[in-house]
Parts: C-alpha cells; sequence; structure tokens
C-alpha cells in the first residue's frame, strides 16, 4: 500500500531549509528510506518565494500568481511516497523523518488497490 | 425504551450473544481482515443461531457452530463478489509481507481463540478521531447496535451511523492494522486502549450534558469491557488498576444522588448505601496495580478511590494519604485537574486556607476555565473561611459552567446558602 508523507515545514529560516534539521539528519533518513525498499518517489520543494499557481478560468483564461504566500505556519517542504504494508508502518516512517521534529509529517493513503 | 420482550427465550439468548459477539467478531476480524465483512456475518450467523438452536437445541460446542457457520457466510460472500475477494487477498499479501500471522485458529469443535485484543487496540487507534474510538470499542466490543451506541451518547442513530461508517472507512482505506502492537509499541499503545475505556466510564459516571447526572448503563458497559481487558491482559498492572479504579467508583453509586435526582457530595453521602461487595473486589486489585514496579495512574487512582472507601466518614478520610498520592499522580501525569484535586484534598488536610491557596495559583490555566468544580471547589472553600460574598460570586460562575440540571440545582442551593449568609 503506498503512503504520501507530506513534510510540513512549522518554519523557515533565511536559507529555506526548515530550522533545527540538520542535512546530515535528512541524508541519513533518505538513506534508510532507500535501502529498506520502500521508497516509491520524495522530493524536497525549493522556497515557497518561487511558488507561482495557475488557475483557468470559466472562458478558459489563465490566470497566473505569485505565490501561495504562506498564511499557515505550515506549509509543505517535501515528500515521500513510500510502499509499506499497512498505516502502523507509514506511521512509524513518518515518526523517524526529520520533518516530524520541526513540524508535521501528514500521512495520507495514495489512492487505488495497492497497484 | 427497549421493544424487545424481556425474559422472553429469545432475549435471554441475544444476551448471552452480546459476548460472544464481541468474540465472533474479533475472529473473524482475523481471520478475513475484514471489519465490514466480518460484522456482516457475524451479524447473520447470531440470526441463524437464534432461529435454530430454540428448534433444535444449543449445538455442543456453541461458539464454534457460530465460527463455522460465519466463516461459511463470509466464503460464500466472497465467491459471489470478485471485488471483495480481490482486495482481501491482497490484504493478505500485505499482511504477510508485514511479518508472520500468529497462529490462533479455533481447532476442530474446540473454543473460540479470543482475538479481542486486536480488536481493542484497532478500535482505540491513535488515527481514529477520539469520539470515534470509544463510539466503535462499544459497538464492536461491547456489542451495542448503532443506535444503542447513539443513545448512550445522546445523539441521534443517524449521526452515529455516520461516525462509526467514517471510522470504518478510515480503518478500510487508510488500512488500519488489525493486529496487536509488538513490545516496543505497547508502552505508547495500551494507554490508549485503556483511556477509552475509562472515556467511557467517566462520561456515564459524570454525564457532561443531559437531564441526569448519572448514566449508569454506560458505567456499567465500562465495567464489562475493563473486566474483558482484565481477563486478556492478567499481567498488566494498569489494567487491573482501570479495573479496580471505576469498580471503587462505581461502588458509590447509589448514594452520588438524591432522591430527585440531585448530587450528592462526598461528605454528605450515606456510605452505608455503598456497594461493599463492589468496594471489595475493587479493593484486591489495588495491590495487584501498584506492586511488581513503579505505578501507573489508574493504579494511583484507583488507590485514591479505596482510601476514600474505606474510610468510614469524610473526616475519618486518611488525608495524608490522599495527598501523597496526588503529588505521585500530579508526576506521573500532570494536569490542572489532578492539581485542583490535590488542592481539595490538602484542604481537608490542613484547613481550607491552605487549599485555597493552591486553587488561587491555578487561576488562569486553560484546562480550568469552563470546568465548573473549579469554581465550586473554590466556593466551598470561601464559604467555609466565612468570606460569603465572594463564595457567592464563584457560585454564580460555576452555575453558569454546570452542564446538567442536577448539578446546576446543587449550585444554586449552595448560592442561596452563601448569599444568607452574606446578609
Amino acid at each position: 500500500m503506498k503512503y504520501m508523507l507530506l513534510i510540513m515545514a512549522d518554519a523557515v529560516d533565511e536559507n529555506g531549509g526548515a530550522a533545527g534539521c540538520s542535512v546530515e539528519d535528512w541524508v541519513a533518513y533518505d538513506k534508510q528510506v532507500r535501502e529498506a525498499g520502500i521508497f516509491v518517489s520524495g522530493e524536497s520543494l525549493a522556497d515557497l518565494v518561487t511558488a507561482t499557481t495557475v488557475r483557468v478560468g470559466q472562458d478558459g483564461g489563465r490566470i497566473v500568481t505569485d505565490g501561495p504566500f504562506a498564511e499557515s505556519r505550515e506549509l509543505l517542504g517535501g515528500f515521500y511516497v513510500i510502499d509499506v504494508p499497512d498505516l502502523d508502518a507509514a506511521l512509524d516512517w513518518a515518526a523517524r523523518c526529520p520533518g516530524a521534529r520541526d513540524g508535521a509529517v501528514v500521512v495520507r493513503p495514495v489512492a487505488g488497490f495497492g497497484g | 425504551m427497549d421493544e424487545r420482550t424481556a425474559g422472553s427465550p429469545v432475549a435471554s439468548v441475544e444476551a448471552v450473544f452480546r459476548e460472544e459477539r464481541g468474540r465472533l467478531l474479533a475472529a473473524l476480524v482475523r481471520r478475513f481482515g475484514d471489519l465490514d465483512l466480518a460484522e456482516e456475518v457475524t451479524s447473520e450467523a447470531v440470526e441463524a443461531a437464534l432461529a435454530r438452536w430454540p428448534v433444535e437445541g444449543v449445538p455442543p460446542s456453541p461458539g464454534g457452530w457460530l465460527v463455522t457457520t460465519a466463516r461459511r457466510k463470509a466464503v460464500d460472500r466472497l465467491r459471489r463478489d470478485q471485488v471483495l475477494a480481490t482486495r482481501l487477498a491482497l490484504l493478505r499479501v500485505e499482511a504477510e509481507r508485514a511479518g508472520p500471522v500468529p497462529a490462533a485458529e479455533a481447532g476442530a469443535g474446540g473454543e473460540l481463540p479470543d482475538e479481542r485484543l486486536l480488536l481493542f487496540f484497532t478500535c482505540a487507534h491513535p488515527a481514529l478521531a477520539a469520539e470515534d474510538r470509544a463510539a466503535l470499542t462499544l459497538h464492536c466490543l461491547a456489542g451495542l447496535t448503532t443506535p444503542e451506541v447513539a443513545r448512550t451518547f445522546l445523539v441521534r442513530p443517524a449521526t452515529m451511523a455516520k461516525r462509526i461508517t467514517r471510522a470504518k472507512r478510515k480503518i478500510r482505506e487508510a488500512r488500519i492494522p488489525f493486529r496487536v502492537p509488538g513490545a516496543d509499541e505497547w508502552p505508547e499503545r495500551l494507554p490508549g486502549v485503556l483511556q477509552v475505556v475509562y472515556s467511557i466510564f467517566t462520561e456515564g459516571y459524570a454525564a457532561s450534558a443531559g437531564p441526569h447526572l448519572q448514566r449508569l448503563d454506560l458505567a456499567e458497559e465500562a465495567i464489562r469491557l475493563a473486566r474483558i481487558l482484565r481477563r486478556l491482559l492478567p499481567r498488566e498492572r494498569e489494567v487491573a488498576g482501570l479495573l479496580g479504579l471505576v469498580l471503587l467508583v462505581h461502588a458509590r453509586r447509589g448514594a452520588r444522588t438524591g432522591p430527585e435526582g440531585e448530587p450528592v457530595l462526598l461528605h454528605e453521602q450515606d456510605r452505608a448505601r455503598w456497594d461493599r461487595p463492589m468496594i471489595q473486589e475493587g479493593l484486591g486489585l489495588v495491590p495487584v496495580a501498584l506492586t511488581g514496579g513503579p505505578p501507573g495512574p489508574y493504579g494511583v487512582q484507583a488507590a485514591i478511590a479505596a482510601l476514600h472507601d474505606e474510610a468510614p466518614s469524610l473526616e475519618a478520610t486518611d488525608w495524608p494519604q490522599v495527598v501523597a498520592l496526588y503529588d505521585v499522580l500530579l508526576a506521573l501525569a500532570p494536569s490542572p485537574v489532578v492539581a485542583l484535586n490535590r488542592a481539595v484534598a490538602v484542604a481537608m488536610r490542613d484547613g481550607p486556607r491552605a487549599g485555597l491557596a493552591l486553587l488561587d495559583e491555578l487561576a488562569g490555566e486553560p484546562l480550568l476555565r469552563d470546568h465548573h468544580p473549579y469554581p465550586a471547589a473554590r466556593a466551598d472553600l470561601l464559604h467555609r473561611l466565612g468570606r460569603h460574598a465572594e463564595a457567592a460570586e464563584s457560585y454564580r460562575e460555576a452555575l453558569d459552567l454546570a452542564g446538567t440540571e442536577p448539578e446546576r440545582a446543587l449550585l444554586r442551593r449552595r448560592l442561596e446558602a452563601a448569599r444568607r449568609r452574606e446578609r
């Protein structure tokens, strides 16, 4: 069963990285996820100031806007998709993620049957 | 209220099934890994038994008969429903990946293995909403129908059906596993199970809303659940503590309300009306809970309840010991509500002034802001100190927060008493 771990950063420092988490922590975690044979995909997202939003209006015209900017304290900083047997296993991997210590990790099952 | 005719053979068979249903359901969940399927075939097997046993006689192994019948019905259903069969086959593969499945199948004609612990842990899973955990536990393990669960929570049956469906959907679609957690997760997960049972009890013991102060049916369901847990986990001291606590508190039910349903406070209770056999049973569990390792919060609360139950009167209560136990409890599970109870015990030991000083330190605690026992306790101590105007003010505050009518009536009387002394 596939689960997406949405890594919600609590606060962003000057360099765009979550405060308090060392690069080594992330490297070690990434290595563990890959070596456990559960890694499906995963990316870390660039700083929110680089984000652009697109909507298509009813007339078919594009509306492109800068942002969004952080309205809540928690914003998506990256994600993993992992393939594990059940929610308890997914929660264990979420708890080990460095992002869970500085912010929160939201665990969402990927829709569909295992696949 | 209950449309079933009490005393009829069908009613008595159904009463027996209430306990069996949970066992059967757990065994089937364990076998098929699907709560909806297990529930449907459990109901069908029970219906079949209700139709046939009165005519054909009860089979030599009722549990074995039920589980065999239910399994056959499940297999029939899986033959008919290929989508379900495919999904369950996938689940099976995943479960095997997760680790070896412990062999716990019923022997031919043997007793049904008790798999209810697994169901307790799934129903109390932290990924479910707290209110859904209690509802699901009552439904799956206490054998209450959805309308019965709705009645105990004072919500409409349709609302409760939606909540139970939502919880089951999350279990299925997010794949919350049906398993007993491993030893490493145990310390984190067992308190969650105990908390669900205790929350059912406290809702029954001191209903947060409604016309009645106590909802004994709910408290009794919680005691039944605690007894099942105690049988399943005889070595867990906190389970002994929880069962001891609920028995020692429930033993006072006959004296807690007066003839009009009004609350009777501990110092005015007729202790002759306390349930002595239940107290004895509870007292027997306290040493079990408190020996063999560091005490847990339920064991300590059971010990506090035991001191009250053993005391011939409020004044003769061992207050120094009560305060000492609250100190232990505060260290184990710090909470402003525990600190409030400790302050009241200190007032009994050292006098109202000492208790009031401790209560004043708790002013501004967010958890006590809407908790009517806080201003009520302050008011009582102010009253005892002769500060009647302030006492009246605090009683008014408590009155604004109290949820049940009998509690409000009691507070109104105390407010009146304080006002009379004020003049």
